[in-house]
Formats: C-alpha cells, sequence, structure tokens
C-alpha cells in the first residue's frame, strides 16, 4: 500500500504538488490521472525517494522508500525507460540491479524472458526501439518480484500490440495481489486499465475513486431532447439545467439534470417528446471538464 | 562489498574506462619510450615518469570524472538511487571503484615507463634502489587513486561532463603552475595547491629536477603532501556526497 499525506512539492513559487494525500491499494489497477504537468511524476519520485518533498510525506507499507534495505525487493519502478546507460548491454543493466540487491543473477534470465527481450539481451540499450526500452525497464522492475509496482506512463509511444500486452500485464500482477500504480494523462487508456483513479490538476487532487464511479460522475449529465415543442420545453428547462441547441440535428442538449426529470418536467407540461436519450459523453471530454480549471497550459 | 561489485559491473560493462585506460597507457609510456628513444645520453629515472606524473595522469582524472558524469548524463544516477537509496555508500562505492582502477593504472604506466626506457636505452641506470627512487616510480598509483576520487568529486558536483572535465584538467594541467608567475606571493600559494603537493610528493629532489616544483617553498615533507592531497580529495568528496544526498535526484 502507498500512502501520501498533504504531500507538497515547491520550486520556487510553483506548487507542482500542493497538499495532495491519497492511498493505494494493494491487489488493484489504480490509475493517476492528470493532465501534462498535473505533478504525476514529481509524486511518483517523491513516492521513491528521488526527490524530497517540501512537506508532508509519503510512504510504502509504512515504511519511507529510503529506509527499505533492498528496494528492489519491495518496489517495482518504471519512471522512464531511457534511463539507461546506451552502450550497456540489456543483460548487464539488469545484472548491476539484481546484484545491488542480492537478487540471484539467474533471475535476469528469468524477467528477460517475461518480457520477451531474451534474443537481444546482449544489444545495447542504446539501440533499442522506445517499446523494446519499455519491455526492459519493466523487467528490471520486475526483477525483485516487488509487491508495489509504480509505471510512470508506460504506454507512451508504444504500438497498440505493446499497449494490450503492459495493460494486461498490469492486470496480471494486480491479481496476484500486488499493488499496481500507473500514471497517464489520457483517461481513456486508463478506463480500460485501472480499477481505481486518483485525478489530480495543478497538483491538487480532484478526485479519488474507482473508474466506473468516476466515468459516470462525469458523464451523466448530458441528455439529448428532440421535440415538436422544442421552443417551450426549452423554456422550462432553462429553469432547471443548462440548455444548449443542437443546430444540426434540431434537438437540445440538456445539461444538469438527469432524463427521467426531463421526461416528467414534460408530462407535466404536456410536451410531446420524440426523444429522449441520456450521452454518455466522451470520455476525453469529460475529464476536460474536471481538469480544465487545472490545467496549467491552454490553447486559445 | 556488494555495492563495490555492482560499480565494477557498471564501469565495466560500457566501453570507456577501457579507452581511457588504453589512452592512458600509451600517452604515459609512449611519452617514455620517445624521451629515451630521442636522447643520445643515458636516461634518468626521473625521465621516465614525465609521462605518468604529467600526461597520462589526466586522461585519469577524465576517465574517473566521466564514470560519475555519464551516470548522470544518461539518468542512470537514477536507477542507482532508486536500486541504492543510501546515496552516500552507492557513491562511496563508486569512488572506491574509480581510484582503485586508478591506482592499479597508475603502477602499470609508471613500471611500464621504467620497462620500456630499459629496453630502448640499455646502458640507462635505471635501478630502483633508494627509498626516493621507489616513491617516485611506485608513489605515481597513489596520486592517480588520490587524484580520481578528486575528479569523482567534481564530476558529482558539476554533473555535465565537459565541465567537469574542462575544470579538471585547465586546474591539473594550468592553473597551478601558472600561479607561479604571480610575483612573490606564488610561489607561496602554490606551496598548499593539491597538484602541487602531489608532484612534491613524487619528486626525488635534485635527482628529478624536470618534475617541477623547483623554488617552491613547501613546509611538509614529501608524505606530508601527500596526506594533504588525499585531504583534499576526502574534502571534496564529502562535500559532493553532502550536496548529492540533498539534492533532487
Amino acid at each position: 500500500m502507498i500512502e501520501a499525506v498533504r504531500l507538497q512539492k515547491h520550486y520556487g513559487r510553483t506548487k507542482a504538488v500542493d497538499d495532495l494525500s491519497f492511498t493505494v491499494q494493494p491487489g488493484r489497477v489504480t490509475g493517476f490521472l492528470g493532465p501534462n504537468g498535473a505533478g504525476k511524476s514529481t509524486t511518483m519520485r517523491m513516492i521513491l525517494g528521488l526527490d524530497t518533498p517540501t512537506g508532508g510525506d509519503v510512504r510504502i507499507d509504512g515504511q519511507h522508500y529510503a529506509q527499505l534495505k533492498q528496494p528492489l525487493r519491495k518496489v517495482g519502478a518504471l519512471l522512464d525507460a531511457k534511463w539507461v546507460h546506451p552502450n550497456r548491454s540489456a543483460r548487464a543493466h539488469l545484472k548491476w540491479l539484481a546484484v545491488s540487491n542480492r537478487i540471484p543473477v539467474s533471475r535476469v534470465q528469468e524477467v528477460l524472458e517475461v518480457v520477451g527481450l531474451t534474443e537481444v539481451a546482449h544489444k545495447n540499450a542504446g539501440g533499442f526501439s522506445l517499446g523494446m526500452s519499455q519491455r526492459l525497464g519493466i523487467a528490471g522492475a520486475l526483477l525483485g518480484d516487488p509487491e508495489v509496482l509504480l509505471f510512470d506512463e508506460p504506454v507512451n509511444g508504444l504500438d497498440p500490440e505493446g499497449i494490450l500486452w503492459i495493460r494486461q500485464f498490469m492486470h496480471r500482477l494486480a491479481d496476484e495481489g500486488r499493488t499496481v500504480f500507473v500514471s497517464s494523462h489520457l483517461l481513456s487508456e486508463m478506463a480500460q486499465t485501472a480499477q481505481d483513479l486518483i485525478v489530480i490538476g495543478k497538483g491538487q487532487l480532484i478526485a479519488q475513486t474507482s473508474t466506473e464511479q468516476f466515468i459516470n460522475d462525469a458523464t451523466q449529465d448530458t441528455v439529448r431532447v428532440r421535440s415538436p415543442h422544442a421552443a417551450k420545453l426549452r423554456e422550462i428547462l432553462a429553469a432547471h439545467a443548462t440548455v444548449t441547441d443542437d443546430s444540426a440535428s434540431g434537438s437540445l442538449v440538456v445539461h444538469g439534470i438527469p432524463a427521467q426529470q426531463i421526461g416528467e418536467l414534460a408530462a407535466e407540461n404536456q410536451i410531446v417528446l420524440h426523444e429522449l436519450s441520456p450521452q454518455r459523453g466522451s470520455l476525453e471530454e469529460a475529464f476536460m471538464q474536471l481538469t480544465k480549471e487545472s490545467v496549467e497550459y491552454h490553447a486559445h | 562489498m556488494t555495492l563495490l561489485a555492482v560499480e565494477r559491473i557498471k564501469l565495466f560493462s560500457t566501453r570507456s574506462p577501457y579507452w581511457c585506460s588504453a589512452l592512458a597507457i600509451v600517452l604515459g609510456v609512449g611519452l617514455t619510450a620517445i624521451i629515451a628513444a630521442a636522447s643520445e645520453e643515458q636516461v634518468s629515472l626521473g625521465l621516465t615518469q614525465i609521462g605518468s606524473a604529467q600526461l597520462a595522469i589526466a586522461v585519469v582524472l577524465v576517465m574517473a570524472a566521466i564514470a560519475v558524469t555519464t551516470e548522470y548524463r544518461f539518468n542512470t544516477i537514477r536507477s542507482t538511487f532508486l536500486a541504492v537509496p543510501g546515496r552516500t555508500s552507492a557513491l562511496v562505492a563508486k569512488a572506491t571503484v574509480v581510484a582503485l582502477i586508478a591506482g592499479v593504472l597508475g603502477e602499470i604506466i609508471a613500471f611500464g615507463s621504467v620497462g620500456i626506457a630499459k629496453v630502448i636505452s640499455p646502458s640507462s641506470d635505471l635501478a630502483i634502489n633508494s627509498a626516493a627512487e621507489w616513491r617516485h616510480v611506485a608513489g605515481v598509483g597513489l596520486v592517480y587513486a588520490i587524484g580520481a576520487v578528486m575528479a569523482v568529486a567534481v564530476g558529482i558536483l558539476v554533473r555535465q561532463t565537459a565541465g567537469a572535465v574542462a575544470i579538471l584538467l585547465v586546474w591539473q594541467m594550468i592553473a597551478e603552475g601558472l600561479i607561479g608567475i604571480i610575483p612573490k606571493a606564488g610561489i607561496k600559494i602554490q606551496a598548499w595547491l593539491p597538484f602541487t603537493n602531489a608532484t612534491h610528493f613524487l619528486t626525488m629532489g635534485a635527482d628529478s629536477p624536470e618534475q617541477g616544483g623547483a623554488g617552491i617553498d613547501f613546509k611538509l615533507s614529501q608524505w606530508g603532501s601527500l596526506a594533504y592531497f588525499a585531504g583534499i580529495a576526502i574534502a571534496m568528496l564529502v562535500v559532493a556526497l553532502i550536496v548529492a544526498k540533498r539534492r533532487d535526484a
């Protein structure tokens, strides 16, 4: 379990992470979601003791990362697949990692097989494609057979096959009872990978909830209504919700009240409805809706 | 011991230490070979160590600095700190391994230089008998090892290859010598400069005028100079370790 309590990281006057508290449970894949620059990587570096928090505290099973005796046996992390020496072979890279935590060197061969890099293990990591580098990074994270795994944007730059592989892989790790914490800036990706979500924007917590709940909350409020008495209906609904015209289809788009309430209002006022359909707005729209207040750089 | 093994694996699984070692040997021993081949008279023991003490040392300093700065350049320092969160022990292990390699390299170059001079100029008296002669030749390894610790410290502080190399080369090869130009005060300051003291440790006094350091009013004995050189190296390493511990990786 990972536990962050009022975690803060300030760079001068910039608050990269601001009063962030959350917990990550074992046995589940927990997504760490936020737009670029929201503070996801900074938070992960603080969890792993690379960066010192300005304030607050983050612990893994009650311990600071720096207190762990053989940290790779407890926590596996892939923060950046390019953190390898380009002129060192994949096998040598894993070998020094293994030796540093007294992990049997035979384990190197095992993890190379798990990620499918056995045949290129003797090659220099600098010549690897991004996908291969990601696999090498995952191999490194798995070396110590850790209970806790952290992945920072693991699917960035991967082809669909690689994305699917990583997704299934993370589910398997969680099913084995491990704590899996994975960051992404894509809600659509997280919707398919994570069971729980921790959503942040501008370094602050926006939501900690199950993925299902998050998507429901974020998308439930849009209803498309079509009626021959559109003008009258619009007037009535405007008192309860935000109504916009969709001129292309001649229908109304209602935000803020559920479909059944719209139906009841229409019946009370004896308005005929031709369509009453709750819209599942796209996940990305919902996500942008939630985080738009906290996006650091806007395009105008 | 584990950490020493880790640093050894890391260092020897890349090419740069091999290249730097080869270059240091070629430059150090090669210069002696050229000197020996060009001299018409006998070659003195002092002459054989110009290559090791004044030329090859620069390559060794660069090698030691690169051992750290490439970790920062390729961000493997973060992988290192993830595997070994005790940054001090990780970096001390690195300094130790680099110093050991530098020391061995120093002995190879020093004795190799004596050997090649003997081969090229068989009539020269190059026997190593007195304590001063032993210090002059075998001491090169000690100077390399301590210099390597200094270079590692500079590498940790500067974190980039070009900067660290520039600092070390200008300092070791040029700056300390130039300070002697300052009227009166120059030679007094020089007596307390680290690489000048390293040279002082190696000199055989009047028997090796080519080693420089002449005219400087050293306040320390020759072993005292070595201890002083080592003290500065360790002080620099301590500062570097404190900085590395406090800094975000």
